[in-house]
């Protein structure tokens, strides 16, 4: 079905590619200041008092509870939550809408990875105008300094997604594997298993951008280094390779099930225990109810493996965070919105629904860390993902054009899935394909 | 176009009388024909021209917009990204077109023999995947080819053999001119067809007089009599082939490190535009190709008709 859709999607989308173009280039000169005045907590009060509408595009599912509470306490306000398609193709809208100039939302859910290149296009506004700076301390470390860059604040942290390995635990007993706490013991783990049961498999792979730098990201890899404008990439420093050398041997050997993440057979897989672990960020519980309500109860969670025995080294993967468009119509209610859903009363409602959250004062509480959580067999998880999200490693940082990097990593990394091309050759490749992306958008790359 | 010709004027008439009629009559000659000019020209020649218009320029997410005369065009002539996108596509019309077209000649010659019994039911059964939207029907050979959970998994199981997974990188070419000949057959036999029905019967009686074989027939009556429907066909598969785009940019999420952003032309021009925000240089891409596919049409349109005269 999600296949069918993004079919969809794009069939839908190249059909009016030249429509989409015509309206951009029409509007493409046209280049707003890029001084933004500051905002007082009066004037966003005052328009929560004058109310009026506004557009909210995100795909976050427990921001639709968010929104109506919002709408409840300030009954003047109507807010539109506009599912304008996940990751990628809402991106792809928005930058045409804020190319065109029109028809642009008033908050856009945008994920951590991609902010910089939003940052960067002076798509969206500053939100220390708005005085973002006393949220300072609000948010966990990890999702605050992703949400700063390029000089400002270009979002607040909705979710974070420290990763913890999720295993099944009946394939693990069955076959009386221990669950495994560096990678060098999944990856001893995989073989047995694998030897034992030749269906089954640790994990599933294919090649994807966000697991693989965010496997980089927790073996202490820096391959990419952003300082304005300057550039630097280098996907063979020592964190990189230690991951190259790694999952080599998972790839060689064939210990990888070759089935996409979020396909049909990748919930087949998890709930029929042929996929028997999965390594993922915190955002992973709901799913797993409600895309494998069959393996209730067998699952459970556990820290990430390290690269180091005796480590306690984690990373984000995924995580998002809710920004305001510069040429949203209506950016003081929009900051409202924000500010409520990410820091505000929003924060609980969206905990209770299933979210992570990115708040140091929930990720403390004991109610969130006491939570038992019946799919993992009554195991208190939350604990382990807040441990996880204190232990991520810092100084990491995206590319500012990530959104198109990752888009041509199964042309390069992926092609040491499927032919006897080393793992490290493909990150060379990706690493020279996104170089000279960059020089083409007149980034120095050094 | 003739019949709107302004009318020449007569020789009798005064000189002085002569221009400002000429240009009346021409007024109303525009009036007629300024709606479909407005039209082709807000529906034809604006999207080429506004491409063009395009593939002149570069922006950039550092420097802005800025004029480069030809320098994309420069840029795709060095780009061996495009090119082996084109030299795919290539191969796919080399083996694919020929194989299809064969098949539905055959198909076609099969049933105007009139030798077949249930030769309507074959005639609609081979036609009816033409009617399968291609994003369905890509969709459902997508889950065929599945060596996991598909069908070929199962036979794989069943069977306990291990066919070669028909979407890893080696086989996906093949894969996907399965899908296109698997379409098309019904479409292109139904050209051959209405043009075989067409040829006078007499003809056939003629040869037949004549001693001439069924397949004689064939080789000297029936094929040079459907030449132009052959044709016509071999231009539109050509121009299908390096249009081709639906398909593999479905597979692409089953088998995402065999099929490249920049598997066909147009897959490469719609990366560039949607996923990089290249929408200068995936414009010269999509002229730069425009142009090769007229070239080849073209040249085998000439060929064509220089034997058929």
């Amino acid at each position: 079905m999600f296949t069918n859709r993004r079919a969809f999607l794009r069939t839908a989308a190249l059909a009016t590619a030249a429509i989409t173009t015509a309206a951009l280039a029409a509007c493409g000169s046209d280049d707003g200041g890029d001084t933004t005045t500051p905002v007082s907590a009066d004037q966003v009060q005052a328009a929560l008092d004058k109310g009026g509408s506004i557009t909210v595009w995100a795909w976050e599912p427990t921001l639709k509870q968010v929104v109506t509470a919002f709408e409840a306490k300030y009954p003047k306000v109507k807010v539109n939550l506009v599912n304008a398609g996940t990751g990628n193709d809402q991106y792809t809208a928005l930058q045409n809408a804020v190319a065109a100039g029109s028809g642009v939302p008033d908050v856009a859910q945008i994920e951590y990875y991609a902010l910089p290149q939003f940052a960067l296009g002076k798509s969206l506004t500053d939100l220390a105008a708005f005085g973002s700076g006393e949220l300072d301390g609000t948010f966990t470390p990890g999702p605050w300094s992703s949400v700063k860059t390029g000089g400002g604040t270009f979002g607040l942290p909705m979710d974070s997604g420290p990763m913890a390995l999720f295993y099944n635990k009946e394939v693990f007993d069955k076959h009386k594997i221990e669950v495994p706490t560096t990678w060098d013991e999944y990856a001893a783990a995989a073989k047995k298993l694998h030897a034992a049961d030749p269906k089954a498999y640790i994990t599933n792979d294919t090649g994807d951008a966000g697991f693989t730098t965010s496997l980089i990201w927790q073996a202490g890899g820096k391959p990419f280094a952003v300082d304005g404008t300057n550039v630097k990439l280098n996907l063979a420093d020592e964190g990189s390779t230690k991951f190259a050398t790694t999952w080599q041997t998972l790839i060689s050997d064939k210990l990888l099930a070759p089935v996409g993440s979020w396909s049909d057979g990748w919930y087949k897989g998890l709930g029929d225990g042929s996929i028997a672990t999965l390594v993922i960020g915190a955002w992973m519980p709901a799913n797993l109810e409600s895309g494998v309500p069959a393996a209730k109860g067998k699952w459970r969670v556990a820290p990430m493996p390290q690269w180091t025995a005796g480590a306690n080294a984690a990373a984000e993967n995924g995580g998002s965070s809710l920004a305001i468009p510069k040429a949203g119509p209506n950016n003081a209610l929009g900051y409202a919105f924000l500010k409520y859903a990410t820091a505000g009363e929003g924060v609980k409602i969206r905990v209770d629904n299933g979210a992570f959250p990115a708040t140091t004062a929930e990720l403390k509480s004991a109610e969130f860390l006491g939570k038992e959580f019946p799919y993992f067999g009554g195991q208190k998880a939350n604990e382990i993902f807040a441990k996880s999200a204190a232990d991520v490693v810092p100084g990491w940082s995206y590319l500012p054009f990530q959104v198109y990097a990752n888009s041509i990593f199964n042309d390069t990394v992926g092609q040491a899935y499927v032919t006897n091309k080393p793992l490290a050759d493909g990150l060379k490749a990706w690493q020279e394909a996104s170089a000279k992306y960059g020089k083409d958008q007149g980034f120095t790359v050094g | 176009m003739t019949v709107l010709a302004p009318p020449t004027i007569s020789r009798t008439g005064q000189a002085d009388r002569g221009r400002p009629a000429r240009r009346r009559r021409s007024w109303t000659g525009w009036a007629f024909v300024g709606p479909f000019m407005a039209v082709f020209a807000f529906v034809f020649v604006a999207p080429i021209a506004y491409a063009i218009y395009l593939s002149v320029f570069r922006t950039r997410l550092i420097g802005g917009t800025s004029f480069v005369g030809l320098e994309n065009y420069q840029q795709v002539f060095t780009d061996p990204q495009f090119w082996s996108a084109t030299w795919r596509v290539t191969l796919f019309l080399l083996v694919q077109v020929p194989i299809m077209l064969v098949l539905a000649l055959l198909i076609a010659l099969a049933i105007d023999s009139g030798r077949l019994y249930g030769k309507a039911f074959f005639r609609v059964a081979v036609f009816m995947p033409y009617a399968v939207p291609a994003v369905v029907a890509t969709l459902m050979w997508g889950f065929m080819y599945g060596s996991r959970f598909g069908l070929v998994g199962n036979i794989n199981d069943t069977f306990g053999v291990s066919l070669p997974d028909p979407l890893s990188p080696d086989l996906v070419l093949a894969s996907i001119g399965n899908i296109v000949t698997w379409e098309f057959v019904g479409y292109n036999m139904l050209i051959f067809y209405s043009a075989l029905q067409v040829v006078p019967k007499s003809l056939y009686e003629a040869a037949e007089l004549d001693g001439a074989s069924q397949l004689q027939i064939i080789r000297s009556v029936k094929l040079p009599a459907i030449r132009g429907a052959l044709l016509i066909a071999t231009i539109f598969s050509i121009i299908g082939s390096f249009q081709l785009f639906n398909e593999p940019n479905i597979l692409q999420s089953l088998a995402p490190n065999a099929i490249t952003t920049y598997f066909t032309p147009n897959m490469y021009a719609y990366s560039l535009s949607f996923s990089g925000q290249q929408y200068n240089y995936s414009a010269t891409v999509a002229i730069v190709m425009g142009i090769l596919t007229m070239i080849v049409a073209y040249a085998v349109q000439l060929r064509g008709t220089r034997k058929d005269k």
